[in-house]
């Protein structure tokens, strides 16, 4: 198991160089320099956009311009943010674990719904449940974010008043009273997002738990005797669960896509929101950083993926 | 059936064809034929509207702001007392070319790497592979963000603000969701290579492209167009996303996006605003995708995607 | 004494998209405390399917059981509930399946697999379980036992995993095992280890076996009774010895003449016989007898009356008009 996951680890290592090799071509093919509003823009004391120039070598061959850029980007030096006139890694950091909170929840609780209901509905193809919870997910996962995001603030924030559409970092109150106004303004953004995620998991759940359940082995199952309950968790969940978390792992980049979205409708400070208004600054290192920080985050969630892959499947960890 | 050996019924069904047994089979999913209609009203309306509701996207009135469904305005007005059926119907026809246009991108590009790793064994396919792989785990809607905010001024010079954006747009859309279509493509060259009819024309002599051309291209076409429907409503939402961020067309073109995004800070006034917009893309997609499903039932390609 | 099991004229229907397929129609078997039977026939004639309802291990839907009773110990299994059948799966009834590569889980070692029917039906202790189920892969002859049982099923060969197979179907003792096609899967050398090992424990146990074959030579090896099956229906029941020396049934006797023989000299050898044609499919099957396009003796009587089971000498029964009193 131990080597199985330092081979995972290695793996990830050229599918980083990958994702920093896109990112730089992208950087380098741009037209013009992208450094070239530094001098122009007030903000930037001239010292720091030559530093900047320098570091990023813009006359040096292309290949090294990459490798300085690769070497900055392993050492956390990351450069300086523009607008808020801090280095850029504080400013992901500071920004970061709200994304983290708002997407774990997301994806517990779209698991928490795909998994039962994927599961019933598949153990009763074609039942009316069935079909109402296929029918959902497809609606489901067809409402885009920023819809399904306006539509809750529609309904519960201006027809009931019932939650908050902004989300505040600087709550009133102390204790409880804080903590439940956090959760509170947290349950919009989250269920938006764990809304859409669960409706493509029901759908994956259901059609691997329909590919395993008429397999020769869960009829061996069934002949022992041991309840349609225990079978249904033991043999059948336990292998359908293999797949699902492929497919899960391919959802990932898809889940920041949504959260980036989110952020932005509930003016969430995370790293997306930063993206957006790093964008809208023309904040450079900002971009490319946050940019970086995803693709870093992507390869680690598929990275956990792959244990969890190997811990299910033994016919994997023992390869 | 676990472990059973029926003697199989289809063997001596009775023999429709095939064009007419795929449409029995997409018949039979209802959702799937509802949303061929609703598409269908859709497309005709965002086409031919303009020659039916003749009223200028643009026309200011500030007599009219913000008003609610109407006579004068089926669809209310903005904060300007511009008419939202007529932008509705303007922008429908950019979401929905941007959406094929870019289908068309990902199927081109994904067909040619595909077909390149299918054919080729050794290194350069596994590179391919690798590529797909590593594109397929590329966070797409940063690096979305990222492109366009790189290149969108050197376009915009270039080809006028709109197409420069709607070049942008589609290329960028299209080059970043290619990859499922290559793994199709090639699983199917892997598959098809070695199935007689493919051996028998090689052995009569087939040069490859031949044998790609004419035998193996025209069986991966069934999920290839399943992948494309689907691409299609992936694109439509990547696109309105992007509008909706403010990071896509030009604040003067309405698409269904930036409708949306220029009305969310209105939404305690006049929710219409929101409303209309958002319904649209929600039924242009929902509908795309149970075509696509019915698609995949006529196609019987359920076991492939 | 009355039998173990009575299969009364059950009939299994699976509905499609063409039809309803009635794949068993009417199938009377009995099998008898202590004995073996074998039904024969090609595949898909309905001997898993008659197999699979007993324990209704059919998938329901698109499978049903139409009709009939299957009579065990003196309750009619079709009317059980499904937990009250699940008391019976395992602890009376063991199940021995064709596929020992695709009918043990993956991700399970053999030991949990064969310990959970243990559990479930005797209630054992965990450790009680373990140490019972090394004493059956003892008994299957599994080479080094005592670690193998953590051992998962990849890591088996075909032969193995047909040895912890029938382990999990005998672990709590039943009383009757059906064994479907339990050697087809396997390579020629290894048929013979398990049909042996299939006889060892019979004999150990005590139990009857219900044996489903398409080889006539694996019934002539381990069978006392036979039952021939065609079609959905059974057209010839008899001993083994009886069976072999007047098969009575044209199918029958098909079936005998295409196995080889190597026991004629040259100068005795024909060319191996066949049966012309396959299996029908049994949706809206043409009245009369289901083996008339196949059979060399049809008769007009054939295509138009069905052909009933009837007793031709004292327990051997079979359904053909051929010497049928007119």
């Amino acid at each position: 198991m131990r080597q199985y996951i330092l081979r995972r680890l290695l793996i990830a290592v050229p599918s980083l160089l990958g994702i920093s090799l896109v990112l730089f071509t992208v950087l380098a093919l741009a037209p013009g320099d992208p450094f070239s509003d530094l001098a122009t823009n007030p903000n930037v004391p001239p010292e720091v956009g030559l530093a900047l120039r320098a570091k990023f070598g813009l006359d040096d061959p292309i290949y090294l311009r990459y490798f300085h850029w690769l070497a900055a980007m392993a050492h956390g030096d990351w450069g300086f943010s523009f607008v808020s006139r801090v280095n850029v890694d504080t400013l992901i950091l500071q920004r970061l674990p709200t994304t983290l909170y708002v997407i774990g929840s997301a994806q517990l609780i779209a698991l928490l719904i795909a998994i039962p209901v994927g599961v019933y509905a598949a153990t009763r193809p074609y039942s009316i449940f069935d079909q109402i919870a296929n029918t959902f997910a497809f609606i489901g996962f067809s409402l885009p974010t920023f819809f399904t995001g306006i539509l809750f603030i529609l309904i519960f924030s201006i027809k009931l008043d019932w939650l908050p559409f902004v989300y505040s970092t600087d709550l009133n109150g102390t204790g409880l009273a804080r903590l439940g106004e956090q959760i509170r303004q947290a349950i919009m953004p989250v269920m938006v997002l764990a809304l859409f995620q669960a409706a493509s998991m029901t759908r994956f759940v259901r059609s691997a738990m329909l590919d395993v359940i008429r397999l020769d082995y869960v009829t061996t199952a069934r002949a022992k005797g041991l309840g349609q309950r225990r079978v249904i968790v033991t043999h059948v969940m336990r292998n359908a669960m293999i797949p699902v978390v492929t497919l899960i792992a391919l959802q990932i980049p898809a889940v920041f896509g949504g959260a980036i979205v989110t952020e932005q409708i509930f003016r969430i400070p995370g790293i997306g929101s930063l993206l957006i208004s790093s964008i809208l600054s023309n904040d450079t290192p900002v971009v490319m950083a946050v940019t970086f920080v995803f693709a870093c985050l992507v390869v680690f969630f598929n990275l956990i993926a792959d244990v969890l892959y190997g811990w299910l499947d033994p016919r994997i960890s023992l390869r | 059936m676990a472990g059973l050996t029926l003697a199989s019924p289809s063997a001596e069904r009775r023999s429709y064809s095939p064009r007419r047994e795929m449409w029995r089979r997409y018949r039979r999913h209802k959702l799937a034929v509802v949303s061929a209609v609703l598409l269908f009203i859709l497309v005709t309306a965002v086409v031919f509207g303009p020659f039916l509701w003749r009223v200028s996207i643009n026309d200011i009135d500030f007599n009219a702001t913000l008003q609610g469904p109407s006579l004068a305005h089926p669809f209310g007005t903005d904060d300007l007392g511009q008419d939202l059926l007529a932008r509705m119907i303007y922008g429908g026809r950019i979401s929905l070319a941007v959406g094929l246009a870019a289908m068309m991108v990902s199927v081109i590009v994904g067909t040619l790497v595909g077909a390149l790793a299918g054919m080729s064994r050794g290194a350069l396919g596994h590179g391919l592979m690798w590529l797909t792989d590593l594109f397929l785990s590329l966070p797409q809607l940063p690096l979305l963000l990222l492109l366009i905010y790189l290149f969108r001024d050197g376009l915009k010079a270039a080809f006028g603000p709109e197409g420069g954006i709607f070049i942008l747009i589609v290329l960028v859309i299209g080059g970043l969701r290619w990859m499922p279509v290559a793994r199709l493509v090639r699983a199917q060259f892997l598959s098809l290579r070695e199935k007689e009819f493919v051996e028998a024309a090689r052995a009569l002599g087939a040069s490859p492209l031949r044998q790609v051309v004419r035998h193996i291209l025209p069986n991966a076409l069934g999920p290839v167009i399943i992948a494309g429907t689907i691409d299609v409503a992936a694109a439509i939402i990547a696109e309105s996303t992007l509008s909706f961020l403010g990071l896509g067309f030009p604040p003067d073109t309405p698409t269904w996006g930036r409708l949306l995004f220029d009305a969310k800070d209105y939404l305690d006034i006049s929710a219409h605003w929101a409303l209309f917009p958002g319904a649209a893309i929600f039924i242009a997609v929902v509908a795309i995708n149970f075509i696509g499903d019915g698609l995949r039932d006529a196609l019987d390609a359920r076991r492939v995607i | 004494m009355a039998p173990l099991l009575e299969i009364k004229s059950l009939k299994t229907h699976f509905a499609t998209d063409d039809g309803i397929v009635q794949a068993v129609d009417g199938v009377d078997i009995t099998i008898n405390k202590g004995e073996t039977l074998c039904v024969v026939g090609e595949s898909g004639c309905g001997k898993t399917v008659t197999a699979m309802s007993i324990l209704k291990l059919i998938a329901m839907p698109p499978g049903r059981i139409v009709e009939g009773q299957i009579m065990f110990q003196g309750r009619d299994l079709v009317q059980l509930s499904s937990s009250e059948l699940d008391e019976v799966r395992a602890k009376e009834i063991g199940f021995i399946f064709q596929e020992p590569m695709t009918s043990l889980n993956p991700v399970l070692t053999i030991g949990e697999q064969i310990a959970e029917s243990l559990r479930r039906h005797e209630g054992l202790s965990r450790k009680d379980a373990l140490s019972r189920t090394i004493e059956m892969l003892k008994l299957v002859q599994i080479p080094n036992a005592e670690t193998r049982v953590h051992d998962y099923p990849h890591q088996f060969s075909g032969g193995m995993r047909q040895r912890v197979v029938i382990a999990m179907a005998l672990a709590c003792k039943p009383k009757l095992v059906i064994a479907d096609e339990p050697t087809t899967a396997l390579d020629v050398t290894i048929q013979a280890q398990i049909l042996d090992l299939l006889q060892d424990m019979k004999e150990r146990f005590g139990m009857a076996v219900m044996l489903i074959t398409h080889a006539m030579g694996v019934v002539a090896e381990t069978a006392q009774r036979v039952a021939v099956m065609y079609a959905g229906k059974i057209v010839e029941e008899a001993s083994v010895d009886r069976l072999f020396e007047h098969p009575s049934h044209p199918y029958t006797q098909g079936l005998i003449r295409s196995i080889p023989r190597i026991d004629l000299d040259s100068a005795h050898k024909s060319r191996l016989e066949t049966i012309g044609g396959s299996v029908p499919i049994l949706i809206n099957p043409a009245p009369g007898c289901r083996f008339a396009p196949r059979c060399r003796y049809a008769m007009s009587i054939c295509t138009e009356v069905e052909p009933l089971l009837r007793e031709i000498a004292p327990g051997h029964r079979m359904a053909c008009h051929l010497g049928a009193a007119p």
